[in-house]
């Protein structure tokens, strides 16, 4: 029961269009490891389903992604997402853009085998306009309210990072917020989770409440020990986010960025960053 | 008294008489404001750091992570202030780009959950600059929608300037005060369309002793609001 794996070995699941659910949120506790191995897995065309934060940016910026299915792209402490911004005014990248509780419902939906489930986001809005594949249902009862039918996001390969793990897929979230994490693993076909630090099953019940172990080992289908590999973004009590280097990759030109810290492999990268 | 001291004040008047109910804010003003009201005449709303720990005085009271967060709006249970790039005169709203959304010129946040919270419970809005470039004829996407499209409730705009209502017969947006040194004509010259001016137009309510107190000394001792309305 040792699903212990390479970061490369996972990533080498990934096959040219695929869709890829990554877990956190903004620039919160995303696998970032896994994101820069992706990165240099030269794989193309990529679906990327994600509460976006500087997972998008770098995927984006690599020109490995096709479409972005999200509710938002933002890095929290500076707003917008460069790299992302750049590449829907320049129109490389197609979007599909969800209301953030409508992508929870189709991550929702997928997860219980649903075609869809019904919600109110999004009635009225633009989101119906440039999301023209969007139906309503009416309600059977005698209500009869209209509702979006949120049609389910099936994953081919989800990607979450949590604080603690045994080698069995069971983990743990020390932080404030699940996220999605769970859902993500749920809707997905091949799961994969990164942590901080693996342990032993003992270990890992005893470190905190029953309620905090995010995932069990059916959920999860290789496990990645990727220390410091939400870097840059927080994976807290671990650590916060790393707001200077988080300033200097909105601020710096892509290329530089990219030889200087995602040339090589992730030693070379946690070297790096070592400041 | 400051300007931005008289918006703190108003954003908190918006959510008066609204119970136990959770108050949202993107602002560093409106977060004041909530807190203002919470610690004033609002005791029993319920406000979140940002993330998820809900706070009472200042100190932790509960959790609300975002799965929470997402119950309470479709509950309804929950009266957020946003802000907008742009809004029309129904109180659309628009975060997600400006231009044409297939290639926009200016890609912005996408629409978060403004589409969710604008049909699910009541809507405020904080706008630290009042321009027409913000109060425009239409949005470019419709994130938010206003009152025309069946928006659950939009109940004041703040401004820098001034504060906001729909309290016309097609509910479109009034000028409810002014706040302290603008007039009307202000708030005209900085809406880029045909506002519902009252004939007599009050000016906003200004903090008392107590809620002056409760901003310097307790919410906002560095002055941070001051830089939110430059």
């Amino acid at each position: 029961m040792n699903k212990l794996v390479s970061v490369e070995d996972a990533v080498a699941e990934i096959r040219d269009g695929m869709t890829i659910g990554i877990g956190g949120w903004g620039s919160r506790r995303k696998p970032m490891a896994v994101v820069r191995a992706v990165l240099r897995s030269g794989r193309k065309n990529l679906t990327l389903v994600t509460y976006g934060g500087p997972d998008v940016g770098l995927l984006v910026a690599a020109g490995i992604v096709r479409r972005v299915v999200t509710g938002f792209v933002s890095l929290d402490s500076i707003p917008l997402e460069p790299h992302f911004r750049r590449a829907r005014s320049e129109g490389t990248i197609r979007l599909t853009e969800y209301d953030e509780g409508m992508l929870y419902w189709g991550l929702l939906a997928a997860a219980n085998r649903l075609p869809f489930l019904p919600i109110r986001a999004g009635l009225g809005s633009d989101v119906m306009r440039i999301n023209p594949e969007l139906r309503t249902v009416r309600s059977p009862y005698a209500d009869d309210t209209e509702l979006v039918a949120m049609p389910a996001i099936p994953l081919d390969v989800a990607f979450i990072h949590l604080n603690r793990a045994d080698t069995g897929g069971n983990g743990r979230y020390l932080g404030p917020d699940p996220y999605f994490d769970d859902l993500f693993c749920l809707a997905a076909k091949r799961r994969f989770l990164s942590c901080e630090q693996v342990e032993s099953t003992d270990d890992l019940m005893a470190g905190g409440p029953p309620q905090t172990l995010l995932v069990n080992r059916s959920m999860v289908d290789g496990v990645l020990h990727t220390p410091n590999g939400a870097h840059f973004t927080s994976c807290v009590p671990d650590y916060g986010r790393d707001e200077a280097f988080q300033q200097e990759y909105a601020t710096t030109d892509w290329e530089t960025f990219r030889a200087r810290y995602l040339d090589g492999g992730e030693a070379d990268y946690q070297l790096a960053v070592k400041r | 008294m400051t300007r931005a001291e008289t918006c703190v004040v108003a954003c908190a008047e918006a959510w008066r008489g609204d119970g136990a109910i959770l108050a949202s804010s993107a602002g560093l003003i409106p977060h004041l404001g909530a807190r203002l009201a919470q610690a004033t005449f609002a005791p029993d709303l319920l406000v979140s750091d940002g993330e998820a720990t809900l706070l009472r005085d200042g100190r932790a009271e509960g959790w609300l992570p975002f799965r929470s967060v997402f119950a309470t709006v479709a509950a309804g249970a929950r009266h957020v202030m946003m802000g907008a790039s742009q809004l029309d005169r129904f109180g659309n709203q628009n975060i997600s780009c400006v231009g044409p959304w297939e290639k926009p010129t200016s890609q912005l946040l996408c629409v978060r959950g403004a589409p969710g919270n604008t049909v699910n419970h009541p809507v405020s809005y904080w706008i630290p600059r009042h321009s027409p470039r913000v109060f425009v004829e239409a949005v470019d996407m419709v994130s938010g929608v206003g009152h025309d499209r069946n928006a659950h409730e939009i109940r004041v705009v703040v401004t820098d300037l001034a504060v906001l209502d729909f309290a016309t017969p097609d509910r479109s947006m009034r000028l409810r005060s002014t706040h302290p040194g603008v007039t009307v004509d202000d708030v005209v010259a900085a809406t880029g369309f045909a506002l519902t001016i009252p004939d007599d137009v009050p000016p906003t309510r200004e903090p008392d002793d107590e809620e002056l107190k409760l901003i310097r000394d307790l919410l906002d001792p560095a002055g941070a609001r001051e830089r939110e309305i430059r």
